[in-house]
């Protein structure tokens, strides 16, 4: 069964996501590294163990015209929308050379060029910006679609609520994505939400939900196709929570203590990368040595990204009064 | 490729970490995410999860050893490399915090991020009290401030003070003090009140005597008398009541020097100060010795009263033949007076405290204690006669019963 | 010169560029249908239709964002609250996305925005609905902060304001909306950080903005009778602020008395004073005054809210003390 579903995929299409997710797993790697030298200060949330989500997603995504935002766990999702390591390490190395001139930081990586609108760093706030996006492709008949992404500690926010209202009354080509990595800060979902079944979110504002197991980047990527599909054809919005974990703590200064090293364990038993990996050596996409090949070359890939954040520029001194008007 | 296992910060400020055990040895496979090592920061103990994969080649930082983040601890690869190389770089990695930052060319700092030089220019000394502009105007004209006479609030000098001298051709004017004082006009009886304790002063020659008395009885006598009858009896009463006793018994002191002769009076009229708005008045009580308690005080709270509303007739608060001055509810301990002729003795009296003493079997008891000071005209009174006065007044407030003797 | 009200002014304002830019768009509580919670926007709907002219849900923080959303997509939405009191839903977009998006991302996402409504005291409306918050805004750096104080202004402040690649926050005033002057028939914009001199005087320099400049010049005729010459300058941009003309003015008069509705603390008012006490040191004959609301919440009763507020006595009283005249 898996086999067959794994032929109707091509090795090159398999091996893009392959490489994606290698990619966003080495930078995170390198970024938790570079932490612990305190060559990255502040905030650093980690995206290891949901690499499916994302990339599994925004490659279902047509970037030329479809928009993504998302919140402050961004460099998975920045990755995903192809901004390059180099540009992202010297952002979090504060550098000017970095993808927000050294001024955003982690939390707030943009590249409007390639459609990847940010990095929000207060849960929840994006949410109607990202709607508003979408307010513009349906005022100006384009056929984009906005994919949103939250985790599930922002569906508690009003602004989310306000924004699946307005985005169904005025049929807005938007999929909101909760990446239901089960863990708000330290808090178990469970525990702060009245239905642990986020699907039925949307239903008072008329919206059906969808859910996905997060862990499988076929599925997800199945899943949000069809949506977008979906979307482009009925101009209404979408909800999607996408079941994932995360490996490391909220942020670099936490130790996790909240969950059991047997929970991060049964969830590593199915990580994305090994689970592609499987499905890619039993069908013959890949052999060990190629893998090995490709995550040489990216871990070459991200230790140039250190090399150029390290090497790059701190940004003038009087860039502190640029951009705050255009 | 081998790479070498370093030393991470596990907390914000940890410069150092023990390892305290290995959870990996040497050949074990290891992947990212998993637990090398446990490290005690600065803070906690910590897991040390691995950010490398591959097989653990050497552990170079064994349990027990002390590592500065950057450090190497480790060496991971696949199991038949070569890691000589590595093994020699003993230099730890050097963290961003040691290392010089980078800022892109030498740039001017803007102005908004440079300190403002202080301006060179000498002002006036700011003692003075004048406008920023005034000040400005009066250095430009080669005026010294300090000679312009202030017009505004408090006096301070304003722009049209400084054209004012400017006009004059830059004379200074005459400076005082007094521009920044306030003349408050002498009422009647400030005047008299000024007069009169000039007067005392210069003419009586005064001294001083103070005693100290144990109030318990006068305290409990009064509480059980205030508890027995409708209105509350002052202090004052009694004070007023006592020393017409103790006059009584030293008549010398209930006398006035008159120059050619002294005076000795037969009646005991005692005043009291009192404090009214605008100055001090001396209600008095008359024939003292002649009156108990009770009546005194209600006399006294009518007069005091009136006293106060400056309601008094000129016979009702002149011609004391002796005078007190009760400060003690300010919580004043002792003062002296001056003597309010034609009087030749006030009292002073303080608060009543509480004091300790020992009593004979080396225990102590609380004590009511007042101190109270006679001041007295030396023409009239000696030291002797003032000494017998306070001590027979001590006596009665202390024990009552003595008035009977 | 036609003669005509603030509310006209500012209609006409929003007809010109919603002809002039298809991007222009407006959207609030009450804006398409009832035409506006005070009429600004009468006629609008039927001229642009249900999709430049858009009725929102009560969602003050979702429709501000979205608006956000939209600005950042490539739209110019006018966003209409309905009382500037209904912002404070929305601080947290104002604040954290309007404001910063631009320097977050590293001069990647510009945001064209106007947002606009009632702001300052109006009349027995309680605590809740008669404040003056242009402080808050004033506050946070990459806003701007325009508040006219006539017709004339209203209308090419608002052009300008819808034709700035800024967020803008404009603020009206209930009480102002019925109040005429006169606008020419051409076009004209009024350009950000212009004050403008409404009374020339050699005494004392007046400064104040939106509704209370009425009162300065109502007070400056009355102390002219007593032969003390004020100049009133209407700052209208609150934030870029003309200091220029500030300061020039104060060097020239030496006393300087502000007038602010809000309240003392942290106001506009008080930072003005700030400015001029700085720069103006050496010329102030007398302290730098202002004349502000009581510290209090606007009361109900009307003897109370007019007493809370500036009066023409209180600047009258004000200006003769600094004067040495009282």
């Amino acid at each position: 069964m898996e086999t067959a579903q794994v032929r109707q995929y091509s090795k090159e299409f398999l091996s893009g996501l392959m490489e994606k997710m290698l990619l966003i797993r080495r930078f995170e790697e390198k970024a938790a590294q570079m932490y612990g030298l305190q060559k990255i200060g502040g905030f650093c949330h980690l995206y290891i163990g949901q690499e499916a989500s994302g990339v599994g997603s925004i490659s279902a995504a047509d970037l030329s015209r479809d928009f993504i935002l998302t919140a402050y766990r961004d460099h998975g999702i920045a990755l995903a929308c192809g901004m390059k390591p180099g540009h992202l390490m010297a952002e979090l190395f504060a550098k000017a050379s970095g993808c927000s001139k050294g001024k955003g930081g982690s939390m707030h990586f943009f590249d409007s060029s390639l459609h990847f609108l940010g990095g929000n760093g207060i849960v929840g706030a994006h949410i109607p910006v990202a709607t508003g996006v979408a307010f513009k492709i349906h005022l100006k008949k384009e056929s984009g679609v906005v994919l949103c992404f939250f985790g599930d500690g922002a569906i508690h926010q009003g602004s989310f609520h306000e924004s699946l209202n307005m985005a169904q009354i005025w049929k807005l080509p938007i999929l909101y994505i909760c990446e239901n990595n089960q863990y708000g800060m330290g808090t178990d979902f469970r525990r702060v939400s009245a239905v642990t079944d986020f699907t039925v979110m949307g239903n008072s504002y008329g919206i059906k939900g969808k859910q996905t197991n997060g862990m499988d980047v076929l599925e997800v990527y199945n899943v949000v196709s069809g949506e977008i599909d979906r979307i482009r054809r009925e101009s209404t919005p979408g909800f999607l929570e996408i079941r994932t974990y995360r490996y490391k703590g909220h942020s670099m200064s936490d130790p996790a203590k909240y969950r059991t090293r047997d929970e991060l364990e049964a969830y590593r038993e199915q990580d994305p990368l090994l689970l592609l990996k499987t499905k890619m050596l039993n069908d013959g996409h890949i052999t060990e040595e190629q893998f090995e090949a490709l995550d040489a070359r990216i871990k070459k890939l991200c230790d140039d990204a250190v090399k150029f954040a390290d090497k790059s520029d701190e940004p003038a001194l009087q860039s502190i009064y640029d951009d705050v008007f255009a | 490729m081998a790479e070498k296992i370093i030393m991470l910060a596990l907390s914000p400020t940890m410069e150092t970490g023990t390892i305290v055990k290995w959870h990996k040895k040497e050949g074990d496979d290891i992947s990212s995410g998993d637990i090398l090592c446990e490290v005690e920061t600065d803070k906690a103990t910590m897991d040390y999860e691995s950010t490398t994969e591959g097989t653990l080649l050497k552990i170079t930082s064994a349990a027990g050893s002390q590592v500065k983040v950057g450090e190497m601890i480790g060496i991971a690869g696949k199991p038949s490399e070569d890691i000589s190389g590595l093994l020699k770089q003993a230099e730890p990695i050097v963290r961003k915090t040691e290392t010089q930052k980078k800022v892109a060319g030498n740039e001017p700092v803007s102005d908004k991020l440079q300190n403002i030089t202080p301006s060179e220019k000498e002002h006036a000394p700011y003692g003075v009290r004048a406008s920023p502009l005034a000040r400005q105007l009066a250095l430009e004209s080669g005026i010294d401030i300090q000679s312009i006479k202030g017009s505004g609030p408090g006096g301070r000098i304003i722009k049209q003070d400084v054209e004012r001298v400017t006009a004059q051709g830059g004379q200074p004017e005459t400076f005082t003090k007094e521009q920044f004082q306030q003349k408050i006009p002498l009422s009647d009886k400030r005047r008299i009140i000024a007069q009169r304790m000039t007067q005392s002063m210069i003419s009586a020659p005064h001294f001083y005597l103070t005693i100290a008395v144990r109030m318990d009885y006068l305290v409990n006598s009064r509480n059980s008398l205030n508890s027995s009858i409708k209105s509350k009896i002052t202090f004052n009463a009694f004070f007023i009541k006592l020393v017409a006793e103790a006059l009584r018994k030293n008549p010398i002191v209930n006398s006035s020097w008159a120059e050619d002769f002294i005076i000795r009076h037969s009646s005991i009229d005692i005043g009291l100060a009192v404090a009214q708005k605008d100055g001090l008045i001396t209600p008095v009580v008359r024939d003292c010795a002649n009156k108990g308690i009770v009546a005194i005080d209600s006399e006294l709270h009518d007069l005091v009263q009136r006293g106060r509303e400056g309601r008094l007739s000129l016979q009702e608060y002149t011609e004391a033949t002796f005078t007190i001055s009760n400060l003690g509810s300010y919580g004043v301990r002792q003062f002296t007076a001056i003597i309010n002729p034609p009087a030749s003795a006030i009292l002073a009296i303080g608060e009543i405290f509480d004091e300790l003493s020992f009593s004979a079997d080396g225990g102590y008891q609380k004590h009511h204690s007042m101190l109270m000071t006679l001041s007295c005209d030396h023409r009239v009174i000696d030291g002797a006669i003032a000494a017998q006065f306070a001590g027979d007044l001590k006596n009665m407030m202390e024990n009552p019963i003595t008035v009977l003797y | 010169m036609a003669v005509i009200t603030v509310r006209e002014a500012l209609r006409q304002a929003l007809e010109e560029e919603m002809d002039r830019d298809e991007n222009v768009i407006l959207m609030g509580e009450e804006v398409a249908e009832y035409s506006g919670a005070y009429k600004v926007s009468v006629n609008l709907l039927d001229k642009f239709g249900p999709e430049r002219v858009i009725d929102t849900p009560i969602s003050e923080e979702g429709f501000t964002g979205i608006g956000i959303g939209a600005a950042i997509a490539g739209m110019r939405p006018v966003v209409e609250w309905m009382t500037i009191n209904f912002s404070l839903q929305a601080i947290d977009q104002i604040y954290n996305n309007a404001a910063k998006l631009l320097y977050m991302s590293g001069g990647q996402l510009k945001v064209p925005i106007v947002f606009r409504g009632p702001n300052g005291p109006a009349e027995y409306l309680a605590s809740q609905h008669s404040q003056a918050l242009q402080s808050i805004f004033c506050h946070c750096p990459g806003l701007k902060v325009m508040a006219p104080s006539s017709a004339y202004d209203a209308k090419g402040m608002l052009k300008a304001a819808i034709r700035d690649d800024n967020p803008v926050i404009f603020l009206e005033s209930e009480l102002m909306y019925s109040w005429k002057g006169e606008v020419p028939d051409r076009e004209y914009l009024i350009p950000f950080g212009e004050a403008d001199i409404k009374r020339n005087g050699s005494d004392v320099t007046l400064i104040s903005f939106s509704k209370p400049v009425k009162l300065l010049l109502d007070a400056a005729v009355e102390l002219a009778k007593e032969g003390i010459s004020a100049e009133v300058i209407d700052l209208r941009t609150l934030k870029p602020l003309d200091e220029v003309t500030i300061f020039n003015s104060v060097k020239k008069t030496n006393r300087c008395v502000i007038v602010d509705e809000a309240w003392p603390f942290a106001s506009v008012g008080s930072h003005i004073g700030y400015l001029v006490s700085s720069n103006c040191f050496d010329f102030l004959d007398a302290p730098v005054e202002l004349v502000s609301s009581e510290d209090v919440p606007m009361p109900y009763n009307h003897r109370l809210e007019l007493a809370v507020q500036p009066s023409i006595k209180k600047i009258i009283d004000t200006v003769k003390r600094v004067s040495y005249r009282s």
